[in-house]
């Protein structure tokens, strides 16, 4: 069995298969909750009901997706670029850090409608900032960005917790490690009123469309699907590599460092060491499903959010671990790496 | 000569919608050297392929002494005594030559391994056939010349009797090519039958007892290497008459381009050392060398990717030996990579993206930082147009087209806009007759128009051809330049042996 490539990648198999890549990865947990001894047909039910069966549920699913879409874009502008960044997890901390600083106090006087941007962009430069480094690393002496981008995860999240403990403490938390709280009149408005769904989702959509404009249409865009796709030719034809890849990694640091700060402003208000389940590694797996595409990215982000929100409600209902949920988010990661492979390559015997 | 050894009834192999070999029926007789010829996409490699057992025939079947070989089980082909050497090697880098050859052919489950047997056996081989290797030595440390005589003694090895070389030159450089055909004549004398394949006129006729001209899947013709004439091969494979178009001789104007003890440091292989040259207005300067002696640095410094370390290289009275490729690109000069796979073009962007990449930043394609699509299609389907692109559209995804139109592509966003000097770096290399003839009239409408021209061949050929005045390169330093009438095959013979002093060159 040899792998052979294809002569072209065809529109339709790209789209097609991340939902083949789902198919999968559900027909496969479906053993593991059979194996948990539970109807896996009902367990699915259960998850889709509470996640999407009621007005509280969806809002709850898309609050849940803001954060993924941002850390998605995040990957998704890196990658598409051969910037393997796998440190949205530490920029969301450190948005999310400086977020909290900002809107406590240093912007707490001014109206809200300049404070808020504010603080956003300053949290997104936070962000990019934090991932320019390990790209100038890499430019410089070749250093791996995939090793630095990680461990630099577990330095801002062991920060943040010095910070939280220490000159960010909130002295009104009964002791409890988390850092003094935004503003109330900095946080973000409720876009859908008795919910915990906010503004940020607008913020997100609108990342993805600017990513999108940016990607198709710009000649920072082309520059760097060259420089991804062919590094070499790029530079040849004149592409200045080194400062693309470090606005690269300024864009994806910044979309995910816009992700902790949203997620600040609009539904905890306060940075605890805690407050991510993971949205940085997740928006990795929404960036594959989506194939790097923005439209897609938002698609995703939502399929997994329903996913996480939807196996709480299962495990309370069936008594099947919500462990689930990183179960099928992994599985299709899996699945879509090698849908992916197979809509570049056929299997030539 | 006694029956044939191989033959080839009538296969026929479809993939998808396209027929790759239609009714192919040839044979090959005990001793004899036969050449596969035909251009880029005729078929050789596909039937080689059914030969080797790689693919299924849809249709025909090989006969080895008679014998019907079953189809796609190469180890019935390896037993039947077939071998193949492919094109791109397939050995191991960090594994010896020993264990390369032996590779495969040794019983899995077996805790002694018979290597002395095996190395007197590689050594005997290496002898009697003049296939000279250290079997010790690592393969990644050899040469490509080297690494092929691997590829061949493995075939031996095996005990073929029928060896199949895919384009075995396309890697080589000529003193080396002309070494291999040596190699291989002798192995027929020792009984062994040969087919090589090859879409180059000068080895097929000097080297081969018979030719089949395969085009567009079918057997086009079949001849006795002596009894035809390259300019009969050529038209047989092409189809149509080709003839490489002639420099004419006219008047050069003022120097463009000036080298003055350019120097250029590489990590890894030969710079340049202190070398001069001049390139003036309507004028084609050929580079001739050994690959490997300097030449990737000089193509190089004149892309923009490598900088100076010392010395100057002056265009229109500008030092541009340590600019960026997008400065070279702004001041207009022409640019056209050793590997258009690896510089000259992206194979998954569509053929507009790689006709502006160069000049996104241009006005004329971009505002506000939005590239103009528009413009950026016209310009494209412009470029197809008037440099015949076939089988594309501005839409295409580049990967999709033949090395030929994809060099046209470089070739045309180049000369587009009418550049004072164009770096034509290998233009030719691994192209066909008729995509070469192409290639060849572009630069010369180029220099007809007074673009000053620096070609870097290892195509002896395709540089007498072509150039005005001819410098070797040799180990990083350029010979003087001799005039295109002076360049007899003895004198660039010396020059390329870093023999200028003793050559008469001016």
């Amino acid at each position: 069995m040899q792998f052979e490539r294809r002569a072209d990648v065809s529109m339709p198999a790209l789209v097609v298969a991340p939902f083949a890549a789902i198919a999968v990865a559900l027909v496969l947990c479906a053993g593991l909750i059979a194996a948990a001894g539970v109807n896996p047909l009902a367990a699915y039910a259960e998850m889709l009901k509470g996640a999407l069966g009621s007005r509280l549920s969806i809002t709850e699913t898309l609050t849940r997706a803001v954060p993924l879409i941002l850390t998605g874009l995040a990957a998704a502008v890196a990658f598409r670029a051969q910037v393997w960044n796998i440190g949205a997890e530490g920029q969301f901390y450190i948005g999310a850090l400086v977020t909290a600083a900002l809107g406590h106090s240093l912007f707490a006087g001014l109206p809200a409608a300049a404070a808020i941007p504010l603080i956003m962009a300053t949290a997104m430069l936070a962000g990019g900032l934090l991932l320019m480094v390990p790209v100038a690393l890499r430019l410089r002496f070749g250093v791996d960005e995939v090793v630095v981008t990680l461990l630099m995860n577990f330095i801002v999240l062991l920060f943040v917790g010095l910070m939280v403990e220490g000159p960010l403490k909130d002295p009104m938390a009964f002791g409890w490690p988390q850092s003094v709280a935004v503003a109330a009149d900095l946080r973000l408005p409720k876009l859908v009123p008795r919910s915990r769904l906010h503004i940020g989702f607008l913020v997100a959509i609108a990342a993805a469309a600017i990513v999108l404009v940016i990607q198709a249409r710009t000649v920072f865009g082309a520059e760097t699907r060259a420089a991804g796709l062919a590094p070499k030719a790029a530079a040849f034809a004149g592409v200045p590599l080194a400062r693309r890849l470090l606005m690269v990694a300024l864009l994806s640091g910044g979309l995910a460092g816009l992700a902790g700060s949203v997620e600040v402003l609009g539904p905890t208000g306060y940075v605890t060491t805690t407050m991510s389940p993971g949205f940085g590694y997740a928006g990795i797996v929404v960036a594959m499903l989506a194939a790097l595409h923005p439209a897609g990215v938002v698609a995703a982000a939502i399929f997994i959010a329903t996913i996480f929100v939807g196996a709480d409600a299962m495990s309370r209902a069936t008594g099947v671990p919500s462990f689930i949920a990183d179960v099928i988010m992994s599985v299709s990661l899996l699945a879509m790496l090698t849908a992916l492979l197979f809509t570049t390559y056929r299997i030539r015997r | 000569m006694s029956g044939p050894v191989l033959e080839i009834a009538n296969v026929t192999k479809r993939f998808g919608a396209l027929t790759a070999n239609d009714g192919v029926s040839f044979h090959l007789n005990q001793g004899e050297i036969l050449a596969l010829l035909g251009e880029n996409g005729a078929g050789k490699t596909t039937l080689m392929n059914i030969i080797f057992g790689h693919y299924k025939a849809d249709e025909g079947e090989v006969r080895v002494n008679g014998a019907v070989l079953p189809a796609s089980q190469p180890r019935a082909a390896i037993a039947a005594g077939v071998g193949m050497v492919h094109q791109h090697f397939t050995l191991a880098g960090n594994l010896t030559v020993l264990e390369n050859i032996i590779i495969g052919s040794e019983p899995l489950l077996r805790l002694d391994s018979r290597r002395g047997e095996a190395l007197a056996k590689i050594r005997k081989l290496s002898e009697s056939f003049g296939l000279p290797v250290e079997p010790s030595a690592r393969v990644g440390e050899l040469s490509v010349g080297e690494r092929q005589r691997v590829e061949i003694l493995k075939a031996l090895y095996r005990d073929s009797r029928i060896l199949i070389l895919d384009e075995p030159t396309a890697v080589l450089a000529r003193p080396e090519a002309e070494q291999l055909f040596r190699t291989l004549r002798g192995m027929t004398a020792g009984g062994l039958s040969i087919i090589f394949i090859s879409h180059k006129l000068h080895e097929v006729m000097a080297s081969s007892d018979r030719v089949v001209v395969l085009r567009g899947g079918r057997v086009a013709a079949e001849r006795v290497t002596a009894r035809t004439s390259p300019a009969e091969l050529a038209e047989l494979m092409v189809g149509r008459s080709v003839v490489r178009p002639k420099r004419e001789a006219h008047a050069t104007g003022k120097p463009v381009l000036l080298a003055r003890g350019l120097s250029v440091r590489q990590a890894h292989g030969t710079g340049l050392d202190g070398v001069d040259f001049e390139v003036r207005e309507g004028e084609i300067l050929g580079i001739v060398g050994v690959s490997g002696n300097g030449q990737a640095a000089l193509g190089r410094v004149l892309s923009g990717t490598a900088h100076a370390a010392e010395g100057s290289l002056t265009f229109l009275n500008e030092d541009i030996s340590r600019m960026t490729p997008r400065a070279l690109i702004r001041r207009g000069l022409g640019r056209i990579p050793e590997d258009r796979h690896a510089e000259g073009a992206i194979g998954d962007l569509a053929v507009w993206e790689n006709a502006v990449l160069e000049r996104l930043e241009e006005p004329a394609f971009s505002k506000w930082g939005f590239v103009r699509r528009g413009a950026a299609r016209g310009f494209a389907g412009e470029l197809i147009r008037r440099f015949d692109i076939r089988g594309a559209s501005p839409d295409t995804r580049t990967r999709q087209l033949s090395g030929g139109n994809m060099q046209k592509l470089i070739l045309g966003r180049n000369l587009a806009n009418n550049p004072r000097f164009i770096l034509a770096n290998q233009p030719t290399r691994g192209l066909d007759e008729g995509a070469i003839a192409a290639v060849h009239a572009e630069l010369l409408a180029a220099r007809a128009a007074g673009a000053a021209i620096l070609l870097i061949s290892e195509d002896l050929d395709e540089a007498v051809a072509l150039s005005d005045r001819i410098q070797a390169i040799v180990r990083g330093k350029l010979s003087r330049p001799v005039t295109a009438d002076e360049a007899d095959a003895r004198t660039l013979g010396l020059m390329m042996a870093g023999m200028w002093e003793t050559s008469h060159a001016v």
